[in-house]
């Protein structure tokens, strides 16, 4: 490789004050690139661009954070906390500082809610809402209150003044599990909860850290959220079906498949699309980014996709299993083809019925009493 | 049986008759690769082989031919003769048409011996044709749909991936296989009717998609 002469090198800022002040929380400058190196590139923004976000990450302007749980199991707080490179739990939390967050703050009760109104008061609007969790609209909210408020009043009160909405999961984006068929709380997500704010989603069960912190990242860096598709989520992270990107394409296109779970396709790593893979449906990018430290996703461990990043992904992409739903009316194990046999079935009996019955009758052929003109 | 003089006239004119067959074979080959899209037979000995993305590709091609055919027929509605005009898939909306149609339908249920001459259209059948380019239009709007998601910054996409955004792209799905069936059920009543009708009417009602000609009783200048 040809190296690059001095003044050419790709960071032409002095990185000084940045890596100390990591180097003070324990990220060692080399990590702290790599990280805002990964971050560049899970943006798909060009090389030339990392200094930027090295820049914005170092900075001492950061937002606060203000996490809000709903009607969620925390995955996606597991997610994030889980995950240990690159060292993201530690770069989320000091770049920004979560001031409020339910499951991992030392303060409860009371105090807790305390803190959550003191950073809205002292902040000025200048916090980032993270929701995770749909939000009930049904019963004035009842079904979900933290601290004696209904999630609804909560939502509309925080995400309203906030710089921004991130909502993390599918619950949150798009109301989720809680909101599957028949709905008994009326959970919606986000965005349908409280229209008209500054609000991007981040879908998926759980979210994918990686995509939440690129999120973030590019807040800080531009002071706006990344370009969103017409379902409200980041092009960067959902601009390319799982189908499209998919390591399992090849055998897809050349008509390789599973046909049932433990044959030789399966144990060969074939195409799941007959096992009823969501893939084709699904816009994420699970086949790039990946699970647990970029190790797994669920069709590289052999599962199909279910979907669970799309809108009414429960009752939509259900059964799992199959390629096409169930037709709403006709049960659960009629299929679109039975019933589609079936009426071409009954149309064939009953124009048979009728061609024998016109044989058997004697009838006139136009003449002029029944001509038309 | 009836031997009168009948007389040749000229009705469904090229376009016509070419949007009819376009539209025929383009059935067959879209139902035909839209089941094998559905259940794939797994026909491939090696990931190099191709056998799902060439069947695929064919769909799409027929596809965009299906596509094009529906368009110039709707086009020639305006453009043709008043046998291919617009006017005649809406039979209900004249006083005429509506007598037409009852007449054909008292035909069809054996309560008239006689069968009512139709020099163009039979109103039944245009009926049936206004609903199957309804199927048609869904078909080509979901079939595009889910077809444009695959490059979801394309033209196609901004021409019909909007509708995934309101319709769970499962539905869409859904709705682009079963709609299939109807069109089966469809071909079952036409196959069945234009039989019916050239052995009923003696007007070389399946010969005329071919050549264009039918034979009636009146003369056109009667």
């Amino acid at each position: 490789m040809k190296r690059l002469p001095e003044e050419e090198k790709p960071f032409p800022i002095d990185l000084q004050p940045e890596s100390r002040f990591w180097e003070k929380r324990g990220v060692s400058r080399r990590d702290f690139i790599k990280f805002c190196t990964a971050m560049t590139a899970a943006l798909s923004l060009p090389a030339a661009m990392i200094p930027r976000v090295a820049e914005a990450l170092g900075s001492d302007d950061r937002p606060s954070v203000i996490w809000l749980e709903f009607q969620s199991c925390t995955g996606d707080t597991e997610a994030l906390l889980r995950s240990s490179a690159p060292t993201v739990a530690e770069i989320i939390l000091d770049v920004l500082s979560i001031d409020y967050a339910e499951t991992i703050m030392a303060a409860a009760g009371v105090l807790a809610e305390e803190t959550r109104a003191k950073t809205v008061k002292e902040r000025g609007g200048k916090y980032i809402v993270v929701v995770e969790g749909s939000i009930p609209t049904r019963d004035n909210g009842a079904h979900c209150c933290i601290g004696g408020r209904s999630a609804l009043d909560i939502a509309r009160e925080l995400c309203g003044n906030a710089l921004a909405t991130i909502a993390v999961g599918t619950c949150a984006s798009y109301g989720g599990l809680p909101a599957a068929a028949p709905n008994p709380s009326g959970a919606v997500g986000v965005g349908e909860a409280v229209p008209g704010i500054t609000l991007i989603n981040l879908p998926g069960c759980p979210v994918n850290t990686d995509n939440l912190v690129a999120t973030i990242v590019h807040f800080l860096t531009f002071g706006r959220l990344p370009e969103t598709d017409g379902k409200g989520r980041p092009l960067f992270a959902y601009g390319k079906k799982i189908h499209d990107n998919c390591e399992r394409r090849p055998h897809f296109d050349a008509g390789q498949y599973v046909e049932a779970w433990g044959d030789q396709g399966h144990r060969k790593g074939h195409c799941l699309y007959k096992m009823g893979c969501k893939g084709p449906a699904t816009f994420h990018n699970c086949p790039v980014q990946k699970y647990n430290e970029k190790t797994a996703w669920p069709v590289g461990s052999g599962h199909g996709c279910v979907g669970c990043s799309e809108p009414s992904f429960w009752d939509s992409m259900s059964p799992f299993y199959r390629r096409l739903p169930a037709v709403p009316g006709f049960g659960i194990e009629a299929t679109a083809d039975k019933i589609g046999l079936g009426l071409v079935a009954t149309a064939a009996a009953g124009f048979g019925i009728h061609g024998a019955l016109n044989a058997l009758r004697k009838d006139k052929e136009p003449e002029d009493s029944t001509r038309e003109g | 049986m009836n031997s009168q003089c009948k007389f040749k006239q000229y009705i469904w004119e090229l376009p016509v008759r070419w949007c009819h067959w376009v539209n025929a074979a383009c059935i067959v080959v879209l139902s035909l690769t839209g089941l094998f899209i559905a259940y794939p037979a797994p026909l491939g000995k090696s990931p190099s082989d191709f056998y799902m993305g060439w069947i695929r590709f064919i769909h799409f091609v027929a596809a965009y031919t299906f596509a094009v055919s529906v368009a110039c027929r709707v086009a020639w509605s305006f453009l043709g003769n008043k046998y291919a005009g617009w006017r005649e898939f809406f039979p209900v909306a004249t006083a005429k048409g509506r007598r037409k149609t009852l007449a054909m339908l008292r035909y069809y249920f054996f309560l008239d011996k006689e069968v009512p001459e139709t020099i163009g259209h039979n109103p039944l059948a245009t009926t049936a044709y206004t609903f199957l380019f309804a199927l048609y239009l869904l078909m080509i709007v979901t079939g595009f749909c889910l077809y444009s998601t695959h490059a979801p910054q394309g033209i196609l996409f901004m021409l019909f991936g909007w509708v995934q955004v309101y319709v769970p792209t499962q539905i869409v799905r859904l709705l682009h296989h079963t709609s299939m069936y109807l069109i089966f059920g469809f071909v079952v009543n036409h196959i069945y009717s234009a039989w019916l009708m050239d052995i009923k009417e003696h007007g070389a009602e399946i010969s005329s998609m071919f050549s264009g000609y039918r034979f009636t009783v009146h003369r056109k200048d009667d």
